[in-house]
């Protein structure tokens, strides 16, 4: 079964450890949490549980439809939108127990002095796409 | 070259290398870049006879040499980073001669109980269905890569076990199911596959449970085309064209389960596979015999005691003794159970208490695991609405 592991830039629980901005930490604090990040993705491509990782710019745009003939109407960017989505990255495993740990996991990425950011990750599973019978 | 052909020829020819020496894991990998490489080249080249077979009068030889000629390169590309003597023969040793049974002792291997069911599907697929990587990964939505690992990983763990012992045919079964339930995904239809797969192992064994996984498969699929209409949408089996079921399918399976049935050695797939046949009994949905289908739910309890099954046995006492007795029979099932929202939606709906089970299917969508199913609790809700309003 797939899931989604949502990382936000903000939105969620409030975070319980106050670990800055990642521009705010040193040089090698960012290399060893960049490393972490792909060491993450790497173990989980050999166990084969992986299926997709993307980050997004934090500037995004609100689009919608206007009328017959009229250009889409775009708002934004919102500097101080609620909730905002960092990236994902996206797991195929056995269960749902299997989800929480491996999202345990990635919050324990480091950051200031190497500790765990306790970072809140949103974990959210896939709907199926085949039409099950519900005969 | 027929795909399917060749994919049948994939459990023997693993079951040759292995006979021959080869430890199954690279015995498998070698026949998989065999079938990679005749599916690329055997449709216009028919004439290659660079491994000494004729792919076409002899596909079994050609495949078999293919295989063994990439088992040996394998193992000498392998020795030699190791800096060890080759010891694999270029010329393979006669050996003894394959068992008849190799192929059934691959899908025990496959579907090794210390495997995980992903893990253990993936593999029955590439061994013993003789599909790619490519296909199975495409099917189960995961990159190929990610697929490949998954294979490997099995493989690895099940290292230890031996070729020739035999295993418990109920893993085997699930394994099967579950590919069956998977559907269409790709290129591949797995339904369809699921249905070759157990056909073959029906041949290969003699148990009734196995026969009534086969039946019960056939007359799932023979419903296939009815279940949906043109844009996707489910139809419920009460509101099927039965006009499109599959007759032949059914008759098939009928005729399977019954001589299973007569053996007196009672499964739960046989059982569920006799609820499917009186459903495709019935000429309209007015007249299947509800009252046989809750005595097959209360053997299927006798046998699972799946709460599953009590939650389709309530929904089975509705409509034979009347929606109050099917909710009586629904407070014995664990409302945290998938569907037991949808069911208790369409009790309420048949005891026309509309608003209640509007609100009930509302959040049965909610909680539904898959977006057809999702979209049709949605319109069924929406619809009560409308009438209440």
């Amino acid at each position: 079964m797939k899931y989604l592991l949502l990382k936000h830039y903000r939105g969620g629980p409030e975070p319980v450890v106050d670990y800055g901005t990642i521009d705010s930490w040193s040089p090698d604090e960012v290399d060893a949490h960049m490393r972490y990040m792909s060491d993450f993705a790497e173990k989980l491509q050999s166990t084969g549980e992986f299926v997709d990782a993307q980050a997004l710019s934090p500037e995004g745009t609100f689009v919608r439809y206007d009328g017959e003939g009229r250009p889409p109407v775009t708002d934004g960017p919102f500097a101080e939108t609620k909730d905002l989505v960092a990236g994902w990255m996206v797991i195929d495993v056995d269960s749902y127990d299997r989800a929480l740990e491996l999202a345990g996991e990635l919050s324990a990425a480091p950051g200031p002095n190497g500790e765990p950011i306790h970072e809140w990750l949103e974990l959210r599973p896939f709907m199926s796409g085949r039409a099950e019978s519900v005969e | 070259m027929n795909p399917t052909l060749l994919r049948e020829l994939v459990p023997a020819v693993i079951g040759v290398l292995v006979r021959r020496g080869a430890d199954f894991a690279s015995a498998e990998d070698a026949v998989q870049e065999a079938v990679i490489r005749a599916l690329e080249t055997w449709p216009d080249d028919s004439s290659s006879r660079s491994s000494g077979a004729d792919p076409v009068r002899d596909p079994k030889g050609w495949l078999i040499a293919a295989s063994w000629r990439r088992f040996v390169d394998g193992k000498r590309a392998e020795e030699s980073r190791r800096g060890r003597e080759v010891e694999v023969a270029a010329e393979p040793p006669p050996g003894p001669a394959p068992a008849a049974d190799d192929t059934l002792r691959l899908y025990f291997l496959c579907a090794h109980p210390s495997l995980a069911p992903a893990s253990a599907v993936a593999l029955t697929l590439r061994a013993v269905g003789g599909l790619t990587t490519r296909q199975i990964a495409a099917a189960y939505l995961v990159p190929e890569a990610t697929m490949a690992q998954r294979i490997s990983r099995a493989k690895r763990r099940i290292a230890g076990e031996s070729f020739d012992r035999s295993g418990d045919p109920a893993t085997v079964l699930r394994v099967l199911y579950l590919v069956f339930n998977e559907g269409y995904g790709g290129d591949v239809d797995l339904a369809a596959e699921a249905i070759r797969l157990t056909r073959q192992l029906v041949a290969l064994t003699d148990d009734p449970e196995v026969a009534g996984l086969l039946a019960l498969m056939l007359l799932h699929h023979a419903r296939r085309a009815a279940r949906t209409d043109a844009d996707g949408r489910l139809i419920p089996l009460a509101e099927q064209d039965r006009g499109r079921w599959d007759t032949g399918l059914i008759a098939e399976g009928v005729e399977i389960l019954q001589t299973a049935l007569a053996r007196d050695r009672l499964g739960e797939y046989q059982a569920q596979a006799a609820i499917a046949a009186l459903h495709a009994d019935a000429p309209t949905a007015a007249e299947t015999d509800w009252p046989q289908i809750v005595e097959w739910y209360d053997e299927l309890l006798r046998l699972t005691e799946s709460p599953v099954v009590r939650l389709n046995r309530a929904v089975a006492v509705g409509e034979a003794d009347g929606a109050r007795a099917g909710l009586a029979a629904l407070e014995d099932v664990d409302p945290g159970l998938p569907r037991y929202a949808a069911a208790s939606a369409y009790l309420h709906e048949r005891a026309g208490e509309h608003a209640r089970a509007a609100d009930l299917y509302a959040e049965a969508a909610h909680t539904a695991m898959s977006v057809p199913e999702r979209d049709h609790l949605t319109r069924r809700a929406a619809r009560l609405r409308h009438l209440c309003s």
